[in-house]
């Protein structure tokens, strides 16, 4: 019973670092490509960048925490998957390397060529770590060839399969709209009338795909809660553009985020206990009891999750709190260079 | 066997490319706190302008290490992920704590910091910057907690043929972790040392090169001063900034040194054939070898001769007398034979190296001069550090241009310190990526084979892919970042804080060339924030 308890807990714990990453990290990451896609010039650019600049990088640190945790908790699924997705994990590396430094250097050099090379790199940056986590996603829920040992199997493409596109689709657009959403909710003037616009144009389109990756997990594993929970996130989807509809930004984010959240617990419900299908034979699939650490190493970080999480979430929350003011474009003070004395 | 030595390289590069950035993250990062507690408690504009300026510093870099932190949270999995199995239940924990507790307080108050310089009060603003800075100490700890069991696995029983953890208090005070901890430490704190005084000499030598500071025949400095951010404040800022760095460089020598000696008598202990390697010792003896000659790569240690070496100081290292015989390789070799068998087993997962014969014996000329390359840069900068606080004695630099060359380029040493010491450290643990513990009450069987670790199911075309692009990145971010310092270094403290900039434009000195000053006066009226990108 207490075998099964603890890696049970775990398994939602990190359903949950997941579902936070994306529903935080999701509008940073759709800020970073709506840089390229939206903003029209520098000091709208400025104006996006800085509705997330205090905060994509404890966003970021949700994913790292994620997989921290899944090594920590369950050895062989961080093993397998990793090493399995190894070119799309590298993407993703590549992406959020290019995207960090690009946050932190792009204002520090007073030319057009320089900002706009680091715009690209958050742009596309944002770009393949959205696809990257969202193929591995969808394929950690609908499977990987895995021989007994949990290796892959088939060669280094053995992943690129429809489910890892859609999932990769499915994240992409999501994080679009979250991040419209978003800004219309922080920023004030022309970028929030633009903002709204692309969210409701996009909102009806852009959660198809998570949908269907939703779907997929459902018609092979759902069960009565678990469709229950698919209900949850079309009312809420449907809520969330009645709301933009009416000028109401908060709650249009909100039930964004709702809809979502509800989308991913759909999925890790569904597919529960187990944690990475072998599509080569079931009986190699990984699963919470197989996959996971002793108890006691569960205990220990039962006990540190107990406290560090709650935690995490006040101070995160308290910063959000203190950077709650409206960006824009009035408030971007002049962009200055350096000159050597 | 190829796809082992690819992925030793990606581990090796991607690791020591993050520890170029750590230690000047949390070396500066400890300064830069200390700076603005001392702006906060004295008013004194000086101390503000080091926070800002030292502080931009600190951010340019500081992005970097997160950027390579993000590899290493990821590459066990991906390349090692035969290690990730076999270690998980001990070595995950560290990691997913690290980012539990050290990353997160890191990341958002550093946000914080950056953000609130006119939004937070005074004080929370302060305690945000500590916070990101302790937390990055912290992290230090954790993942230094991992890598010593590695070196020292304890806690741990074996279960199924895997380490399970039983005692987490254990883990958390293995003395190798105890005593790698403080001795990192100082070795950040060297490297931000060295950065100050360097960076200092340069401007304090600028000031006097434009005619700013004169040295009067009777050797008294006369500060002169222009309006704006070359003021007779700046000329503070340097000096002080330049006498801190010396003193702590000085401290920190002292401070690797006294914890090294301690790591030296663990590592006798926890891993003789490393320390063995280090001195390239063939023989029992007491001498400490301070050149060997010979071929170090050679696989037998015949022909090593050491030509000069001082009698009794390595069974000092090893033991605190002077006379007790320490193992050479010619000795331990046969032990660890006898111990951890002479072939590795005929398994698959050894890859080509499978039922080969097992080389116990370091990479000589790695750990032999590695070790003496982290002692002699270290001390290098010490000795250096030294000598400048004693000419900085009169309140300012001479006017060579050749010394204030070999200031900054002075920089390099510790960080030249810490790789080497790195390089020693990992290379020294081969052929086992988990070390044995030989204590007789320790975990009999816990330890891997490297051969063993590297992830099967990734082919050798993939990993070669990744070493190109990840190693291509990082020399690209490298040269972009150095550029970066440069400028800022260069622009000095108007590069913080263009409003000194600004005051200067009269004279000729100004930094900025907006010509938008009145949006910028605007800000003091608190609708306009203050935004740092
Ligand atoms: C500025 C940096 C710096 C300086 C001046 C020194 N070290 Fe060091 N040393 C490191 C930076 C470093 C390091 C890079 O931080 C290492 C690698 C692993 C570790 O724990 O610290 C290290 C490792 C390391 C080890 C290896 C421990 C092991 O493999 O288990 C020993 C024995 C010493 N050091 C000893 C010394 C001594 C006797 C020094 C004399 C002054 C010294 N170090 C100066
Ligand atoms: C920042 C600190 C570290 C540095 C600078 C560092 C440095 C290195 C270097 C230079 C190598 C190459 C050695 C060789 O190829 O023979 C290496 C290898 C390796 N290190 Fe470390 N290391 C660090 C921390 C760690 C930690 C915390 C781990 C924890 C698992 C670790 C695990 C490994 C592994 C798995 C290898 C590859 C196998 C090998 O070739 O030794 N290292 N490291
Ligand atoms: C090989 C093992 C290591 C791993 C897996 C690792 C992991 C990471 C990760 C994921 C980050 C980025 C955190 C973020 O997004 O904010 C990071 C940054 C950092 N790491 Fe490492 N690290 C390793 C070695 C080390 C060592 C040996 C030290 C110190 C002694 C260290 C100290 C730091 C610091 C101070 C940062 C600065 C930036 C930050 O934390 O945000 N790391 N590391």
């Amino acid at each position: 019973m207490m075998s099964e308890a603890l890696p049970t807990l775990w398994f939602v714990l990190i359903a949950v670092l997941w579902a936070g990453y994306l529903f935080l990290e999701g509008f940073d990451l759709g800020v970073g490509m709506l840089m390229k896609l939206m903003a029209r010039n520098d000091t709208q650019r400025r104006v996006l960048l800085n509705t997330v600049g205090p905060v994509w990088d404890g966003n970021e640190v949700w994913l790292v925490t994620a997989v921290g945790a899944t090594f920590a908790a369950f050895p062989l699924w961080y093993a397998s998957l990793l090493s399995a997705l190894y070119l799309p994990f590298l993407l993703v590396l590549l992406g959020l390397i290019f995207r960090a430094v690009a946050f932190e250097w792009r204002g520090k050099q007073d030319s057009d060529a320089w900002r706009n090379r680091w715009d690209w790199a958050i742009a596309l940056g944002s770009f393949a770590a959205a696809a990257g986590i969202g193929a591995a996603l969808a394929l950690t829920t609908t499977g990987l060839p895995l021989d007994a040992n949990g290796d892959r199997v088939g060669g280094a493409f053995a992943w690129a399969t429809a489910p890892a596109f859609l999932g990769a689709a499915a994240v992409v657009l999501f994080c679009l709209v979250h991040a419209a959403a978003f800004i219309a909710l922080k920023t004030e003037g022309g970028v929030r009338a633009q903002a709204d616009r692309l969210f409701r144009r996009l909102l009806p389109i852009a959660m198809l795909p998570f949908l269907g990756w939703a779907l997929l997990v459902q018609l092979d594993a759902g069960s009565a809660v678990t469709w229950l929970a698919v209900a949850l996130a079309i009312a809420a989807l449907t809520a969330s553009y009645r709301s933009a509809l009416s000028g109401r930004d908060g709650r249009a984010f909100a039930a964004l985020g709702v809809g979502m959240l509800a989308l991913v617990g759909s999925v890790f419900a569904a597919v529960f206990p187990v944690v990475l299908p072998s599509t080569v034979d079931p009986a190699f699939d990984l699963t919470v009891s197989n996959a996971s650490s002793s108890p006691y190493t569960l205990g220990v970080m039962s006990v540190v999750a107990c406290f560090g999480l709650p935690l995490v979430l006040a101070y995160q929350a308290w910063t959000y709190w203190v950077f709650r003011r409206r960006v824009s474009e009035a408030s971007i003070p002049a962009a200055h260079g350096v000159t050597a004395l | 066997m190829e796809a082992l030595e690819i992925a030793r390289w990606q581990f090796g590069i991607t690791t020591v490319y993050h520890f170029v950035m750590v230690p000047l993250t949390i070396g500066l990062g400890l300064l830069v706190a200390v700076m603005q507690t001392m702006w906060f408690r004295t008013g004194q504009h000086q101390y503000l302008r080091m926070t800002k300026f030292w502080g931009k510093l600190f951010l340019i870099n500081f992005i970097v290490g997160v950027a390579t932190g993000l590899v290493q949270e990821f590459q066990f999995g991906m390349a090692w992920s035969e290690y990730s199995r076999f270690v998980g239940d001990v070595f995950g924990a560290p990691l997913a704590m690290e980012a539990l507790l050290a990353f997160f307080v890191e990341s958002t108050f550093l946000g914080l910091w950056i953000f609130g310089w006119d939004r937070l009060p005074r004080l929370l603003h302060l305690l945000s910057l500590w916070a990101a800075v302790l937390a990055s100490v912290f992290s230090a700890y954790f993942i230094l907690v991992a890598n010593s069991w590695m070196q020292h696995p304890v806690g741990v029983e074996m279960v199924d043929g895997r380490p399970v953890m039983v005692d987490v208090w254990a883990v958390f005070t293995n003395n190798t972790a105890l005593v790698a901890f403080p001795h990192t430490l100082f070795g950040c704190l060297a490297v931000a040392g060295a950065f100050l005084l360097g960076i200092s000499w340069y401007h304090l030598w600028k000031r006097r090169h434009d005619g700013l500071d004169t040295v009067g025949p009777d050797g008294r400095v006369s500060v002169g001063g222009a309006q704006g951010a070359r003021d007779a404040v700046d000329h503070r800022v340097w000096l002080q900034s330049a006498r801190a760095g010396a003193v702590v460089a000085m401290i920190a020598f002292a401070g690797t040194g006294i914890t090294g000696d301690l790591q030296g008598k663990l590592m006798f202990d926890q891993q003789p054939m490393k320390m063995a390697a280090a001195e390239a010792a063939c023989h029992d003896g007491t001498g400490f070898s301070i050149l060997s000659i010979g071929n170090l790569g050679a696989q037998s240690c015949d022909d090593i001769t050491a030509v000069i070496e001082v009698p009794g100081v390595l069974s000092f290292l090893a033991n605190g007398d002077f006379t007790t015989e320490v193992k050479g390789v010619n000795t331990l070799l046969p032990e660890y034979q006898e111990k951890y068998g002479t072939h590795l087993p005929d398994d698959p997962k050894y890859g080509e190296l499978a039922g080969t014969e097992i080389d116990y014996l370091p990479v000589m000329e790695v750990t032999y001069w590695g070790f003496r390359l982290m002692i002699g840069f270290g001390a290098l900068a010490a000795v250096a550090a030294a000598a400048a606080l004693w000419v900085l004695r009169r309140g300012t630099v001479p006017a060579s241009r050749p010394l204030m060359r070999l200031a900054v380029l002075g920089i390099l040493a510790p960080f030249g310190a810490n790789i080497a010491g790195w390089v020693f450290t990992e290379m020294g643990r081969q052929p086992f990526v988990v070390a044995p513990n030989p204590d007789p009450t320790g975990i009999d069987g816990v330890f891997m084979f490297t051969a063993a670790a590297v992830s099967p199911g990734v082919s050798l075309a993939e990993l070669v892919t990744s070493l190109v692009l990840l190693t291509g990145v990082y020399a690209a971010l490298l040269v972009v970042e150095v550029r970066l310092l440069v400028t800022y270094v260069r622009g000095g403290t108007a590069a913080a804080m263009p409003e000194l900039a600004h005051g200067a434009r009269d004279d000729g000195h100004g930094g900025s060339d907006d010509g938008d000053a009145s949006r910028r006066g605007g800000k003091d009226d608190g609708d306009v924030l203050a935004f740092a990108y």
